[in-house]
């Protein structure tokens, strides 16, 4: 919403400042978003006589004129300008001044020889429109020296502010001018307009041709015809203000409508009754219908949207644009006024099908008042009369203005239960008066009556916002609101908030970067990963690639771990942990945890260095990222099964699947198959896990925070070594399992330290050496019993894998 | 007694003189070994007259301790200068580079980070964290909320939908983060502290905005929570989160369905050259909104609004993080660049408190 500070001033009586009025528009919720004051820019610009030009002695093209700036000595200025004239009038820009529409600041010039001191300026040099055929001509009335913001009316700042879609009322000077005055910042004036009475019946009838539940699509529609008008331009005044907020003087009758729009809030429209056949009918439009509206472009129409019409078909596009057939221009002489009420909710949806965004939509989406439905078209009336002439006839009206009159119980103890601010009842109710709320009674509760051009008021809170936004919300001292608690700080996170935020920590404390990815990917990539679920589908996804939503979280960190490596970092290693989505119901939505590193990202270190040459990450630096979250997160992962082959995925033969049973799986680690590297035009080598954190078993509640007892022994511990071979697709977890088994009480920690095969190994075998740590706890152990013991596990992984011990 | 006095001074030479360990082990042999010259004295020593004895005795035991002496010293400074030898031979670069450890590398995003801080200075003031689905209804996301039928929040323009169901319900990405609030009324009993931080959609991208970005909410319910609470709520959050002495905000009068009275919150700060600095200079930049929950929210969540009061608001988490870090743009923190991760992130053990510090 835009307006001027003159046309502020025409409905506000006061002499506040610019800066302040500014200030206090924020102040009350009307956020100003710019101020433009041309008389700034402009002050250096004044009205200037060519006393006489002569062609320029070097160039076709230039003349030389002599200037009268009315302040001192003529200036020479050379000028290019095909309308430069001797005896004409102009603007001119002396050196110094910055002319706009150049960027430049003007300094002394010598242009092919001859001296310029200063410029004649056309108007998109000053940025007032495109024209640059020619400088500005002013007529031969204005007076030398004035400066030019003030003589052509630009020295009247424009004010645009930030309208929120709740105050239908200040899409009109009229409305704001009301806010400010309530602040105590002026008067607001008398602009109650005077009904006019018309002579005859308007000779044009409508109809509102609605079945019985559409009435609400348009409760009143105000008429009349005024016959015998001139249609020529506007007066200067309101051309000024109309151009100053952006809009373009027409004629006289299309600009009244416009000035209305904006002076009241009221939008009309125009019909050149000559062009309009028969009656109208106001209706929806039916499917297929077009009209060819007034921005030139033709609509074609359905029939959610409503138009008015006459017997040759669609007028106009009701509440958002006329039609052009029946525009009035400037050989109309008999002209319909049209003002009417359309249903706000109606209008908005039409205005976004069709694409137009008007003046008149914008008010009417938000709910025009219909009070003023007749008083509008009154106004308008004289207008039309006053600038055009003509002889009015009466207003009909169809339909019946609606009453949306409502009583709101307040009891002013409110205004301090929800604000805090204990404001004096008579300050509070002054408020609403200003605003033009009507209130009856004179106890703790009054009976208020929100007015007709606030359909935005419902209840008490409503009228305690009003009260405090005009009070002022800088006027509230905050108040401490300390924890309710007498107490310390109780711990606050669930389970998984922790194991969230410990994740993120253990893993880059892995070395891996955390990223966070679109939550939705592409259909492919989803379907890749185990998704696809037409549930999960974007109806209108903002791109082709960002269309489902994700079901792991490693197609993202893939593809990124890949753009980084096209930008030649290509050993990368990244993480995340989100949300993942397996339906579109809340408990199909877990948070899992996942890494991917590639090329040499491995945590020892990344790359080639004098320490160690780079080596590839394979699947155990993605296996020791996910045991290490699980044991940072406190999952026994003595009970976490590693189970050969994960997801379609993984490389079949190097990942796992991580599960404390069949049903219990909790995630799976392994290298990228090579299947989807060709998918996703992946280079490898790329290895990652995911783990889901929902899925992971809760620790186990503990009645004390005591630890069990440390029992350490006085007998030393002793270490044997065992290397057995074995067929080659045997796990080594059997073998440690196998060995474990053989002593259950002795042995304290067993150990692959090395896995061998080739020479001396048959070709379908290998070598699998473990170390087994036995702990005696009540005497030291004899050469016998340690050979017994060893007998038993040589013979226990025997039984269990068919190993034999190598020799 | 020239002999012993000749003997010494032969011993002692021949110990200072001897090049390394061995030939000082055969000095020691020749004097004190079981033949040794010093030895054999030693032995005359029995068939001595008692008078003899006492005479001679500590003149020969006074030797034998002397070349003993001798010999431990010789044998110190021997090792000494064989330790110094090896010493100046194992020399390392110590200039060479080390590998960069795993704990340097990582990095925590900046939106973690950022939670974390407001987990921090909203749990001391006395709020918890409370969560919801990023797929919400219509009645969670919008109707509960106030939003009227209509609104141009519910057009496919504005609002990610996933296909509709069999019953032709469509569901909605959240725009934003306070269908938690209405989760939270409906399941608990005031009195009600939530802070609601999460993933929210909104159907934009352009150079200021991503389809996908971050929020926290936060809400209040109880019997006397009002604007002035909430004024003290918002001042100390900013000036804990900023970590400056003093803001200046300006709370000015705005519109939300959910809220009423309703206000935007602005901080007054400092711009220059790119730099965004609170506490200081006259210029506004908005942060928040916010406001008294509205009376039919509260219905909406079987809360008598007479009874029950309190307010909300809402701001951006990579917004607060640009403000705070200095991010120009909002889109690289969803591409993943190492490059930006790695200057912008933080350390595995960047761990934000208040007893020490949000940032070190």
């Amino acid at each position: 919403m835009k307006f001027t500070l003159s046309w502020l001033k025409e409905h506000l009586d006061t002499e506040t400042p610019l800066d302040a009025i500014v200030e206090t528009l924020t102040r009350v919720g009307l956020e100003v978003e710019a101020v433009s004051d041309k008389a700034k820019g402009f002050a250096d610009f004044t009205v200037a006589r060519v006393i006489e030009t002569r062609q320029h002695p070097n160039a076709d093209r230039l003349r030389v004129c002599i200037v009268d700036t009315g302040a001192g000595e003529p200036v020479q200025v050379v000028c290019g300008a095909p309308n430069a004239r001797t005896g004409m009038k102009g603007v001119f820009a002396p050196v110094g001044a910055f002319i706009p529409g150049k960027n430049l600041t003007l300094g002394v010039g010598t242009i092919r020889g001859v001296e310029s001191r200063g410029m004649l300026v056309s108007e998109m040099e000053l940025e007032l429109s495109d024209n640059h055929e020619g400088i500005i001509d002013l007529p031969e009335d204005a007076r030398v020296g004035t400066p030019y913001a003030a003589y052509a009316g630009l020295d009247d700042p424009v004010i645009e502010i930030n309208l929120t879609p709740n105050r239908p009322d200040c899409t009109s000077v009229h409305g704001i001018a009301r806010d400010l005055a309530a602040a105590r910042l002026g008067k607001l004036k008398d602009d109650t307009v005077q009904p006019v009475k018309g002579s005859g019946p308007c000779p044009v009838a409508v109809k509102l041709d609605f079945r019985k539940g559409d009435e609400h699509l348009c409760p009143a529609f105000a008429l009349r015809l005024v016959r015998g008008v001139k249609n020529g331009p506007s007066p200067a005044w309101m051309q000024r203000r109309l151009t100053a907020i952006g809009l373009r003087p027409i004629n006289g009758l299309v600009d009244i409508t416009n000035y209305v729009t904006y002076d009241r809030g009221r939008p009309l429209h125009v019909f050149d009754a000559a062009k309009v056949r028969g009656n109208l009918t106001v209706r929806r439009a039916r499917d297929g219908e077009e009209v060819l509206a007034l921005d030139g472009r033709t609509y074609t129409l359905d029939d959610s949207i409503v138009v008015i019409a006459d017997e040759s078909g669609v007028e106009s596009i009701a509440g958002i644009m006329g039609g052009e057939h029946s525009g009035c221009d400037e050989n109309t002489t008999e002209v319909l006024i049209e003002s009417a009420l359309w249903d706000p909710l109606n209008i908005a949806q039409s205005g976004r099908k069709l694409g137009i965004q008007t003046d008149a939509r914008y008010r009417f989406e938000r709910g025009v008042d219909p009070a003023f439905t007749v008083p509008g078209l009154d106004l308008a009336t004289r207008l039309v009369t006053e600038f055009c002439g003509g002889e009015p006839s009466e207003a009909l009206v169809a339909g019946a203005i609606p009453d949306r009159g409502r009583i709101i119980d307040f009891p002013w103890a409110e205004v301090k239960r929800l604000s805090g601010l204990d404001l004096p009842r008579p300050e509070s109710r002054a408020i609403l008066e200003e605003l033009g709320f009507a209130i009856e009674g004179a106890g703790e509760r009054a009976e208020v009556r929100p007015p007709s051009w606030r359909p935005d008021i419902e209840g008490k809170a409503d009228l305690v916002e009003e009260v405090v936004r005009i009070a002022g919300l800088d006027r509230i001292a905050p108040q401490p609101f300390r924890r309710e608690e007498d107490t310390v700080v109780k711990p606050i996170l669930t389970l998984i908030q922790k194991r969230t935020r410990l994740a993120k920590r253990l893993l880059a404390a892995r070395g891996l970067v955390e990223a966070v990815t679109w939550s939705f990917i592409a259909k492919h990539e989803a379907e890749l990963f185990g998704g696809g679920d037409r549930r999960l589908a974007l109806a209108n996804p903002i791109a082709s690639d960002l269309s489902d939503m994700r079901p792991s979280l490693l197609p993202g960190l893939l593809k990124a771990a890949q753009r980084n490596a096209d930008r030649s970092f290509a050993d990368v290693a990244l993480f995340e942990v989100g949300q993942c989505f397996e339906s579109d119901e809340p408990e199909g939505q877990t948070i899992k945890a996942a890494a991917v590193r590639r090329g040499t990202a491995r945590p020892e270190g990344v790359g080639r260095h004098w320490d160690g040459g780079a080596v590839a990450v394979d699947a155990f630096d993605a296996k020791a990222d996910a045991m290490a979250l699980l044991t940072a997160l406190n999952v026994p992962t003595a009970g976490v099964q590693v189970v050969p082959g994960g997801p379609d995925w993984f490389h079949p033969g190097r990942s796992a699947v991580l599960q404390f049973g069949p049903k219990n799986r909790i995630g799976a680690f392994g290298e990228i198959h090579p299947k989807i590297l060709r998918a996703l035009d992946l280079k490898g080598p790329l290895v990652g896990f995911e783990i889901t954190l929902d899925a992971l078993p809760a620790p186990k509640p503990r009645p004390t925070k005591i630890k069990p007892k440390l029992t350490l022994s006085e007998l030393q511990p002793v270490t044997r070594d065992f290397a057995f071979v074995v067929p080659r697709d045997v796990a080594a977890a059997d073998i440690l399992r196998a060995a474990q088994g053989a002593e259950r009480q002795l042995i304290a920690g067993i150990d692959v330290f090395d896995i061998y095969e080739g020479q001396g190994i048959d070709p379908d075998k290998k070598s699998v050496a473990i170390a087994v740590t036995l702990q005696p706890t009540e005497k030291t152990l004899t050469d016998a019993e340690i050979d017994a013991v060893s007998q038993k596990i040589v013979g226990e992984v025997a039984k269990k894998t068919g190993a034999v011990l190598r020799s | 007694m020239n002999d012993l006095a000749t003997l010494e001074s032969d011993l002692l030479g021949q110990v200072d003189a001897a090049p390394d360990e061995a030939a000082l082990e055969s000095v020691r042999v020749s004097a004190l070994g079981k033949k040794g010259a010093v030895s054999e004295l030693l032995k005359t020593l029995g068939a001595m007259s008692p008078e003899e004895r006492k005479a001679k005795g500590p003149l020969i035991n006074g030797l034998r301790d002397k070349v003993h002496g001798a010999i431990a010293n010789r044998k110190e400074a021997l090792a000494e200068a064989a330790l110094e030898r090896r010493l100046q031979a194992e020399r390392i670069d110590v200039t060479l580079p080390v590998r960069e450890g795993p704990e340097t590398r990582g990095r925590i995003h900046p939106i973690s980070q950022v939670m974390d801080e407001l987990t921090a200075i909203f749990a001391d003031m006395g709020f918890s964290v409370a969560e919801g689905p990023d797929i919400e209804t219509d009645f969670y996301n919008f109707t509960a909320l106030n939003f009227p039928p209509g609104h141009p929040a519910r057009e496919m323009h504005d609002t990610f939908f996933l296909k509709p169901d069999q019953k032709g319900e469509r569901k909605v990405l959240r725009t934003h983060t306070s269908p938690v609030q209405i989760r939270t009324m409906l399941s608990k009993a005031p009195p009600i502290r939530v802070i609601c931080p999460g993933r929210t959609y909104r159907h934009d991208s352009d150079q200021t905005h991503t389809p996908m970005f971050h929020q926290v909410e936060g809400l209040v319910i109880d019997r006397h929570a009002n604007i002035a609470h909430m004024k003290w709520i918002l001042e100390e959050f900013c000036k804990a989160f900023f970590e400056v002495e003093s803001v200046k905000m300006r709370f000015r009068p705005s519109f939300f369905p959910f809220t009423e009275p309703s206000a935007e919150v602005d901080i007054q700060c400092l711009r220059k050259g790119g730099e965004i600095r609170f506490g200081e200079g006259d210029d506004w930049l908005e942060i928040l909104g916010c406001g008294m929950v509205h009376p039919n929210v509260l219905e909406n969540c079987k809360l008598d609004p007479d009874v029950y009061q309190g307010f909300a608001w809402g701001m951006g988490i990579d917004r607060i993080a640009m403000l705070k870090y200095g991010m120009p743009d909002l889109r690289p923190f969803f591409e993943a660049d190492v490059r930006w991760l790695e200057h912008y992130g933080f350390r595995p053990l960047d761990l934000p408190s208040l007893v020490g510090g949000l940032t070190s």
